[in-house]
């Protein structure tokens, strides 16, 4: 035995409130009470769970995490421990093997994924999952992204022993609006039953029957119908509960996917779009612990199917004459034409209304406009709803902050438009990104009394149709830029496909028809990509301070104190 | 469950019984409330789903087995969610979701008590009841004869294994038993 280092590695650790674990040879320090199953994939060692969700209770059901641990012999009465030349107690091995997800790490403990021991407990535990599994992958929509498949892969027997018939379950039942069920490819993780009794707080799933009859049900009557419900789709590690908007349409190995944010409310939840070619397919979402843990509400996730509607404006649009039909042109032409007929307008009868829904970078250019154009009488729309307690917020804009910070625009001044256009002090409006016959409250007939009506928007309106001239915007799967969340959150939006047809984003719209009325500023015509112009803005406001597109991240960043929180969030902090 | 019920659906299905004209019909009655209540109470307070196992039992008791409106009852006495409820009715083979007979015969078919006999004994009370021992399946357990008298169930040990083969009738046990001691109970138990 070597001579006693000065300070032991577990009171270095100690000191820190950490503990010294062994992970497959290697020594590493993670905090007290740390999981084994997250000390080890936080260094990389993967450990395979079906029922272990780092948000939910553990089950410790599947049986799947199971690995090799050991820990320093316990004394004899009297004896002092030894150490070796690291400082380490011996590890005595444990001849059985423990599962990952319920156990917690401790000092000096020794865990091994790689031995013989794990990998005869990970087959063995496959071997049992498939006895009764339906093995139809290739009808299944979860292949590509099934854990049973993965593991099965990584650590199954390449063979099946059992020859007895396998038990018969329920098929295809329809559990809710949104979601459906397979019983016989369900591992009974109960993931799902936990997600609803836990975080929704809706207990409509459970376990009935017993042994090899057990199977996640619906009470009869009931109806998995929560906002939320999609969830489950995603916990789902098997395909037994699949999506009913995005059964059977594309397979998941076909699909990109790409980081954005939500749009729909202020929340500003963080997900994937799942794209192929210029096609939307589904949309999930992506762990944020800041804004939306792991979920998502339903309404959102199943509101992209106007990205592909054939409502898109997919050309400018153009109308000759004060009664002719809008026909469709080209850029430089449209843009020309809006310029000439701009410069008629006198600037105190024009309004612009922009929207809350479009991105930091959008409004930095829609300012430059206004002030181009000599335009005071400029607001946003605001939107109002109703706070869920989960992740829905009252402001159903994504970037209401933006608009506050960028434009000093809250709304307040749209009566004062909405009247001009009614009493006719306004004859010629400008609407970007919003069908302002909606919430904005301007009926389509005071739009067609207007002299001059130019609209931004990317699909078809009440009023685009009552547009003089109509320039195709994008939607937000289409165009990089930032928005500002309730909770004060700077996040990123990236593109995920390229903009439909003749389409351009916003900014760029913009920016070249600024140019086109004669600004002549370099900060706002020089602006190549919304990424320069994030730039320009951290150095105009104070709250964006140092921001570049890198370090937003893609989780975002806290920029402005609003005191708003998520009540989700707040929820999950509180429990831990 | 049959090929053409939905497994959801399954779960709380009507399975008629010709024992039901034996027992009253499940029924909430102020009684059975209060009897609810008190058994809630003698768990903590916000513990009341605890009481779910012993108010099951009562029920079957009182109407010989659970049937789908009580569970609705019951977890709405014990704050907790009609499938919860279902989770532990289907779970325990012990609690009944059809009616057994007035009298209700356990024969165990655990190893100890196979092997002493009651493997055959089984056969024979099925015939003697004029039931069909194919319709006792993982799903049913429990063959009810058509009057309605006689219900059979083949169960797991009954803790008695040094004296095979072990049958039960409603609660009292009965031992060593063989098919001539099987005629002599069934015409013993007509008569009562």
């Amino acid at each position: 035995m070597s001579k006693k280092p000065a300070l032991l590695p577990k009171d270095e650790a100690a000191a820190e409130g950490k503990v010294n674990v062994q992970i497959n040879g290697k020594w590493y320090r993670f905090p007290k009470g740390t999981r084994i199953a997250d000390a080890c994939n936080s260094v990389g060692v993967h450990v395979p769970c079906f029922c272990y969700h780092p948000k939910l209770s553990v089950a410790g059901s599947c049986r799947m995490c199971l690995v090799e641990q050991g820990m320093p012999p316990r004394l004899a009465p009297g004896a002092t421990p030894t150490y070796n030349e690291d400082g380490y107690q011996t590890i005595q091995w444990m001849p059985r093997a423990i599962i990952a997800c319920a156990n917690t790490v401790a000092e000096n403990m020794g865990i091994r994924t790689d031995g013989k021991l794990c990998t005869e407990a990970r087959r063995g535990v496959l071997e049992f999952l498939l006895t009764n599994h339906p093995l139809d992958c290739p009808i299944c929509d979860q292949a590509g992204e099934c854990k049973l498949q993965e593991y099965t892969s990584d650590y199954g027997s390449g063979t099946h022993r059992f020859t007895e018939a396998k038990t018969k379950k329920g098929k295809n039942l329809s559990i809710g609006p949104r979601v459906n069920l397979d019983q016989e490819r369900c591992v009974l993780c109960r993931r799902c039953v936990r997600f609803m009794k836990e975080i929704v707080g809706e207990e409509v799933l459970g376990v009935v029957g017993r042994g090899t009859h057990n199977a996640i049900t619906c009470y009869p009557g009931m109806q998995l119908d929560s906002n939320y419900s999609m969830n489950v789709v995603d916990l789902c590690p098997v395909g037994a509960l699949t999506s009913k908007d995005f059964r059977f349409k594309m397979r998941v190995w076909f699909l990109k996917s790409t980081p954005t944010i939500d749009v729909n409310c202020g929340t500003g939840t963080n997900i994937n779009i799942w794209t192929r070619e210029q096609k939307v397919y589904r949309i999930t979402p992506r762990q944020n612990d800041e804004v939306n843990s792991c979920w998502m509400p339903d309404s959102h996730r199943l509101n992209y199917k106007y990205i592909n509607a054939p409502e898109r404006i997919l050309t400018p649009l153009v109308k000759t004459d004060a009664k002719a039909p809008q026909r469709p042109s080209t850029w430089d032409a449209t843009l020309n034409l809006v310029v000439e007929q701009l410069h008629k307008c006198a600037p105190v009868e024009v309004a612009i209304i922009a929207s809350a829904r479009m991105t930091n970078e959008e409004l930095y250019m829609a300012r430059a406009l206004a002030r181009q154009l000599g335009v005071t009488k400029f607001d946003i729309v605001p939107r109002k709803g109703e706070n869920d307690g989960m992740l829905i917020s009252e402001d159903r804009n994504p970037n209401s902050n933006g608009a506050k910070l960028i434009l000093n625009k809250t709304g307040a001044g749209l009566a004062t438009i909405r009247r001009g256009v009614k009493n006719g002090s306004i004859r010629s409006l400008i609407v970007l990104g919003e069908d302002v016959t909606q919430e904005a409250g301007i009926p389509a007939e005071d739009l067609a009394e207007l002299d001059y009506l130019l609209v931004m928007a990317h699909s078809e309106s009440a009023t685009t149709k009552a547009a003089d001239v109509v320039l195709p915007g994008v939607t937000f799967a289409e165009k990089y830029g930032t928005m500002i969340n309730v909770a004060g959150r700077i996040q990123r939006l990236n593109k995920a496909i390229e903009p439909l047809g003749e389409s351009r984003s916003e900014w760029s719209i913009m920016r070249e028809l600024t140019e086109l009325l004669g600004c002549d500023c370099p900060r706002v015509i020089a602006c190549p990509s919304p990424m320069m112009i994030l730039e320009e803005m951290a150095l105009e406001f104070e709250p964006m301070k140092g921001l570049t597109w890198g370090n937003i991240g893609n989780e975002g960043k806290v920029i402005l104190d609003t005191g708003v929180t998520i009540p989700l969030i707040e929820r999950e902090k509180s429990k831990k | 469950m049959s090929e053409n019920t939905n497994a959801i659906d399954a779960v709380t299905a009507v399975r008629p019984s010709p024992g039901e004209k034996y027992f009253p019909k499940f029924e909430v009655t102020p009684e059975l409330t209060e009897k609810a209540k008190e058994l809630i109470a003698l768990y903590p307070e916000g513990k009341e789903q605890s009481a779910i196992l012993p108010i099951i039992h009562h029920i079957q008791e009182e109407f010989g087995y659970v049937c789908p409106e009580a569970m609705p009852w019951i977890a709405e006495m014990c704050k907790s969610t009609p499938v919860h409820v279902a989770g532990i009715v289907t779970f325990y083979p012990g609690i009944h979701r059809t009616c057994p007979g007035k009298y209700h015969i356990r024969i165990c078919r655990t190893i100890a008590c196979a092997m002493a006999g009651s493997e055959e004994l089984l056969p024979y009370i099925c015939k003697k009841i004029n039931v069909d021992p194919a319709s006792m399946t993982d799903d049913e357990p429990m063959a009810v004869s058509p009057d309605g008298l006689w219900s059979i169930e083949a169960v797991e040990c009954l803790a008695n294994c040094g004296f095979g083969p072990n049958v039960m009738i409603n609660d009292t046990l009965y031992s060593q038993v063989t098919r001539r001691k099987i005629d002599e109970l069934i015409a013993e138990y007509k008569k009562k």
